[in-house]
């Protein structure tokens, strides 16, 4: 199972922190701070895995990825397999890119909601749902366009079934 | 969608994130973010918000939580929120709550009401939003109100609805698998789901379920073959493919569940040789994902029974990735050999330079499983270099948390395989020295209790040995400074039994080094506790053995000082001492026979040498006594009765006076509460002083509780005990009585190292544990195989010659990587008739690179990229159902082992039911919902956004990604 995700810029700020056993505030701070010192302190050209029962408890793995500013860090347990998380990092990457068109760290905080949503369709509950960026897409742009209809005829809340009969 | 110009939020957003952006320190930032509560605080409670302006509030709340602040507060707007009828506000809602609350949040309860509702909900993406919150906010008590209806979404129409009931029923399950356990069959019918999403899904529980119960689950097994055959032959819609690989995802956890199933379980596991096989044969070794599913092929063949041939396959996967010149993959290779050397032990031998390179690389990651690799092919001819290397990278670190567990495992092998006990004492010497606080206290105590009892069984030259030895170097070790309080322990107590016992130092000698040792850690009370008793023993072998004692000055003043020691214990023990110095030889020798540390104790458990004292006090009109269990209001009492410790006393009455102050907890710290919500009135000021009088108030017939509040530790030390048992300085005698004997023998039994015999015997090429820097050496020493090192000497003192230092890539090797990456290229998968019709896609595909299409610089990128992506999907979802029978079907009749599970099987039969006609899935390549080019201005006006932020410093240029691209 998929324990939580993390996104963080090389400044250690987080930019989405998402635990799937709930945490408490203080607590997912430490853990975000422990894993900014475990990444920042991993030289250029090793491998993307971290052993992380340090941090998290037993039986946890972490891989993380460096894309120019951001760190995106998954961690997990044992059921799930290294390489593969590797690429789902790439799969939530390349979903953010074309959601946003060469997406940078700005549009990751400022569409922190729709960066959720977009993880929601990929992980769900701590384990993999899909796996393909444009399958992903496609569900939010749905998402968006019926948020954006039922958002312009709030005043008029009626017509909102008219969606709800498709 | 585009990134909507700016950002689509308000100013102030916009400047929150920039000062945030700018601020220079940890403090700034807090600043910042402490007004924006203010101000949030302010907002959210105006009336008539719009709607797009509340949802971005709550955004905001949830961006101050996640910069470590508290944002409670709001807690129940987002609540409110979840109750909207607005798709937009409501899915904000949910988002906000299950980033804020915990499952047993009090406000939960006001969201199963809608919770309840929205599953109910038409349109699916609410039901989607509200079965997202299911996963988090439900817990073991709401699960029965939500049951039914995820239930009843297990049959949605929409397959997205249906994958996610499906995991919303895993997560029950993981919660509380008893609420859930009438509910599992759901999940076979799931697997047969017409969607492969859903069934893909399914294995997510399935796995979890398999694990926990193998063998109800044996019938599956045909099924799951039949699914991966199908995944494999590449029979899925092609909307499941990721680069180029079949439904890669759903490969890994169907190997995962054969693997288990396949167990121990020969007749399970020859049904799966053919298809692991395909697998191996198959697998793209040059992307990631393919290598992720070849590495969960390996682990699979090393867990079922088995077979030479796969073996073989593995093998060669493995050294594939130890020739790599990825460390990801190299990480991977180690670990599947590590897997593999369980079966095939001898496989390692041929990689050994390459385990070797892992070992010295600087990354450590891989260093650890290279270390954990070592751990695993430990046998007594390497032990000794294999330890050496362990201890060395472990004085090298200063991660705790691995220093610890790397030091257990220096302890266990070092236990396990010693070749001498010479090498055993100085391997403990070192970890002690380095990782001595870290290492659990029951290895001290097994040191011990080795060094008591000795490695032979009747060999008493050789136990007699192993003490002079240690004796020997623990007088070396004990003038170094600062060495860890248990080796100290294991010193203290080694040198009080064994010190002067092949009479090789003088009495006086060894007790100035004790003194000097209780100086020098006097704030250490168990060390000195220790050296004291030590003092004690090689006085008591002096009267025993008649000769004159003579007291250095240095441990009179000791033995004055701790007399008057604030510890009890330590009292105890140097009244004890100044006892026992002024008794005859044989009384000496009664109370404290020499070498009696591993002489058993008879105990008395019904003190039955009381029964005369009893019975004339009972005579005398004592009250009888009453059980433990018998009595009530004094349960607390029986738990630390249990315990032998002697430093019970001190906890005796602790649970009464701690337990009671806990709620004055908050009240200590009113900085965390919030004063001014008007939602959650928190009556702090009255809230010590109920405290204070409930204290006060004089509680019934406990007579430990007049001393409740006084909460001295040193009162209580004195007059704590007397209150329960009349013996308390008897039973304080005998726990300090045994320390003294030995205190191995308070801890034993809990182990029995079964220590390799006659290890002593084993031949000793290199005296000492000497590492050569030569790693053909030390590949020799780890791997033991002279007879294949020879033809490999020559390359790597080749190497030696070249590179000096290690972390360097060797150029040959890296050579013969590329050549071996190369080949498995040729090996196409033989095509299908059914995928006759996409095979000109596919094979234009792999010209491009799948990472390029994602620039989006490219309006052809992004064309091709569409019809592999989104072809199936963009097509109607009946397609697909009937794409997925009729290969079902097909796979029916094709091959020998599909020909089984036609009957019984309920998967197969499941989809053969349905009869729909074949549609070609890629055929119709549905208008790409992405082609919208990149827009140049949009580009524009982002990077300007970006450098007048100043959140992104390091690079000029908006496209991040262009390291992952290029």
């Amino acid at each position: 199972m998929i324990k939580a995700v993390m996104v963080m810029n090389t400044q250690g700020k987080p930019r989405l922190a998402k635990f799937y056993d709930y945490q408490p505030v203080e607590k997912q701070q430490e853990l975000i701070r422990s894993v900014f010192a475990a990444l920042s302190s991993r030289a250029e050209n090793v491998s993307n895995f971290v052993e992380a029962d340090a941090i998290f408890g037993l039986d946890s793995r972490l891989v993380y990825k460096h894309y120019a500013t951001l760190y995106f860090v998954f961690v997990f347990d044992s059921s799930e397999n290294e390489l593969a998380m590797l690429d789902l990092i790439q799969v939530f990457v390349e979903t953010l890119d074309k959601c946003f068109k060469n997406v940078c760290e700005l549009d990751i905080v400022f569409n922190y909601g729709k960066m959720q949503t977009i993880l929601d369709e990929i992980i769900f509950g701590g384990q993999v749902l899909e796996t393909s960026s444009a399958e992903v897409m496609k569900v939010v742009e749905e998402i968006l366009k019926l948020e954006a209809a039922s958002n312009a005829i709030t005043l008029v809340p009626k017509t909102v079934s008219s969606w709800r009969g498709r | 969608m585009g990134s909507q110009g700016g950002f689509g939020q308000s100013k102030e957003f916009l400047d929150l994130v920039k000062s945030i952006g700018e601020a220079r320190s940890k403090s700034e930032e807090d600043r910042i973010i402490l007004s924006e509560i203010e101000t949030l605080k302010r907002r959210i409670v105006e009336p008539d918000i719009p709607k797009r302006k509340m949802k971005e509030y709550i955004i905001r709340l949830v961006y101050v939580e996640m910069l470590g602040h508290d944002a409670s507060f709001g807690y129940i707007h987002a609540v409110k929120m979840t109750h909207d009828d607005s798709l937009l506000l409501k899915r904000t809602g949910y988002l906000a709550v299950t980033l804020f609350l915990n499952e047993d949040h009090d406000l939960i309860i006001l969201i199963v009401n809608t919770i309840q509702k929205d599953l109910k909900s038409d349109n699916y993406l609410v039901v989607c939003a509200a079965l997202n919150a299911v996963c988090r906010l439900i817990n073991e008590e709401t699960i029965p109100a939500v049951l039914p209806q995820v239930v009843e979404l297990l049959g949605h129409a929409k397959e997205a609805v249906r994958k996610k009931a499906i995991m919303a029923l895993h997560r029950f399950y993981q919660k509380s698998p008893a609420s859930v356990l009438h509910l599992i069959s759901n999940f076979r019918k799931t697997l047969c789901d017409k969607d492969p999403g859903v069934m893909g899904a399914t294995l997510c529980p399935l796995f979890d379920i398999v694990t926990i119960d193998v063998n109800s689950y044996k019938d599956l097994v045909i099924s799951f073959i039949s699914i991966l055959k199908q995944v494999a032959e590449r029979r899925l819609p092609k909307s499941y493919d990721y680069h180029q690989m079949p439904a890669p995802f759903i490969q890994i956890k169907l190997l995962k569940i054969l693997a288990l199933l396949g167990s121990g379980d020969k007749q399970a596991s020859e049904q799966m040789y053919t298809v692991l096989g395909d697998i191996f044969r198959k697998c793209d070794t040059l992307s990631n994902i393919g290598n992720a599913v070849l590495y969960e092929c390996i682990c699979c063949v090393s867990c079922i029974y088995p077979n030479t041939k796969l073996l073989e396959a593995a093998a060669e996967a493995i050294s594939k990735f130890l020739k790599s010149e990825s460390h990801n993959l190299k990480y991977m290779g180690i670990d599947a050999l590590g897997r593999l050397i369980k079966i095939s032990p001898d496989i390692a031998e041929q990689h050994q330079l390459a385990v070797i390179d892992c070992l010295e690389d600087p990354d450590d990651t891989l260093k650890r499983k290279t270390f954990e690799l070592l751990y695993k092919m430990t046998k007594s001819s390497n032990v000794e270099v294999i330890v050496d290397r362990m201890i060395d990278y472990m004085i090298s670190i200063n991660d705790n948390h691995y220093k610890t567990e790397i030091a257990s495992r220096c302890v266990e092998l070092a236990e396990q395989f010693a070749p001498s006990n010479h090498w055993f004492i100085q391997t403990m010497n070192k970890v002690f020295e380095h990782a001595g606080d870290l290492v659990n206290i029951k290895v001290a105590h097994n040191l011990m209790r080795l060094i008591a009892e000795g490695f032979g069984e009747d060999d008493d030259t050789a136990d007699s040995q192993l003490r002079s030895s240690a004796v020997e170097s623990y007088l070396c070790i004990i003038g170094e400074p600062k060495l860890p309080s248990v080796f100290l322990q294991v010193i203290c107590w080694v040198l009080g039994e064994y010190g002067t016992a092949d009479g090789k130092y003088s009495a006086s000698y060894i007790t100035g080094k004790l003194c000097d040792v209780a100086e020098a850690y006097s704030n250490d009370e168990t060390v000195k506790a220790y050296a004291i008793t030590a003092l004690m023993k090689l006085y008591a072998y002096e009267i025993a053995a008649g000769r004159e004692v003579d007291i250095l000055p240095e441990c009179q003043s000791l033995i004055e000082e701790l007399s008057a020691s604030h510890s009890t214990d330590l009292q105890q023990r140097a009244y004890e001492l100044q006892t026992l110095i002024g008794l005859d030889a044989r009384a000496v020798v009664c109370v404290m026979p020499s070498d009696a540390s591993c002489e058993d104790i008879e105990i008395d458990k019904s003190l039955s040498f009381l029964n005369h004292y009893v019975q004339e006090s009972l005579e005398k009109g004592a009250q009888p006594y009453i059980p433990e269990s018998a009595r009530t209001g004094m349960l607390n009492i029986s738990s630390f009765r249990n315990e032998d410790h002697h430093e019970v006393p001190m906890h005796g009455l602790r649970f009464e006076a701690y337990e009671l102050p806990q709620p004055v907890v908050p009240s200590k710290s009113p900085v965390s509460y919030t004063p001014s919500t008007e939602l959650v009135p928190v009556p702090e000021p009255s809230y010590s002083r109920e405290i204070h009088t409930s204290t006060a108030v004089p509680s019934i017939s406990n007579s430990g509780s007049t001393e409740l509040k006084l909460r001295l530790d040193g009162v209580q030390k004195k007059w704590g005990r007397p209150s329960y048992s009349s013996g308390s300085t008897s039973t304080l005698e005998s726990s300090s009585q045994k320390t003294v004997n030995g205190s191995a023998q308070t801890e034993s039994v809990s182990t029995s190292t079964s220590r390799a015999q006659a290890t002593s015997s084993f031949d000793l090429k290199k005296p000492q544990v000497e590492i050569s820097e030569e790693k053909q050496r030390l590949a020799a020493s780890l791997f033991g195989g002279p007879s294949k090192t020879d033809k490999r000497l020559t390359s790597s003192s080749h190497k030696v010659v070249k590179s000096s230092s290690h972390t360097t890539e060797k150029p040959h090797i890296a050579k013969a990587a590329d050549t071996a990456l190369e080949k498995p290229t040729t090996v196409q998968p033989p095509p299908d008739l059914l995928d006759l019709g996409e095979t000109t896609v596919t094979s234009s595909a792999p010209s491009i690179d799948p990472f390029k299409q994602l620039e989006g610089l490219l309006d052809q990128g992004e064309n091709v990229s569409a019809p592999n992506h989104g072809a199936v999907n963009a097509s109607k979802a009946p397609d697909i159902m009937s794409l997925y029978v009729e290969i079902a079907a097909s796979g029916q009749s094709g091959g020998a082992v599909n020909s089984v599970p036609t009957n019984g099987d309920d998967m197969l039969s499941g989809l053969s039911g349905q009869s729909i006609r074949t549609a070609s899935p890629g055929g119709a390549a549905g208008s790409s919902p992405l082609s919208k080019g990149p827009n140049l201005k949009d580009a524009l006006e982002k990077d300007a956004l970006v450098r007048q932020m100043g959140v992104t410093p390091t690079s000029q240029n908006p496209n991040l990604f262009k390291d992952l691209l290029g």
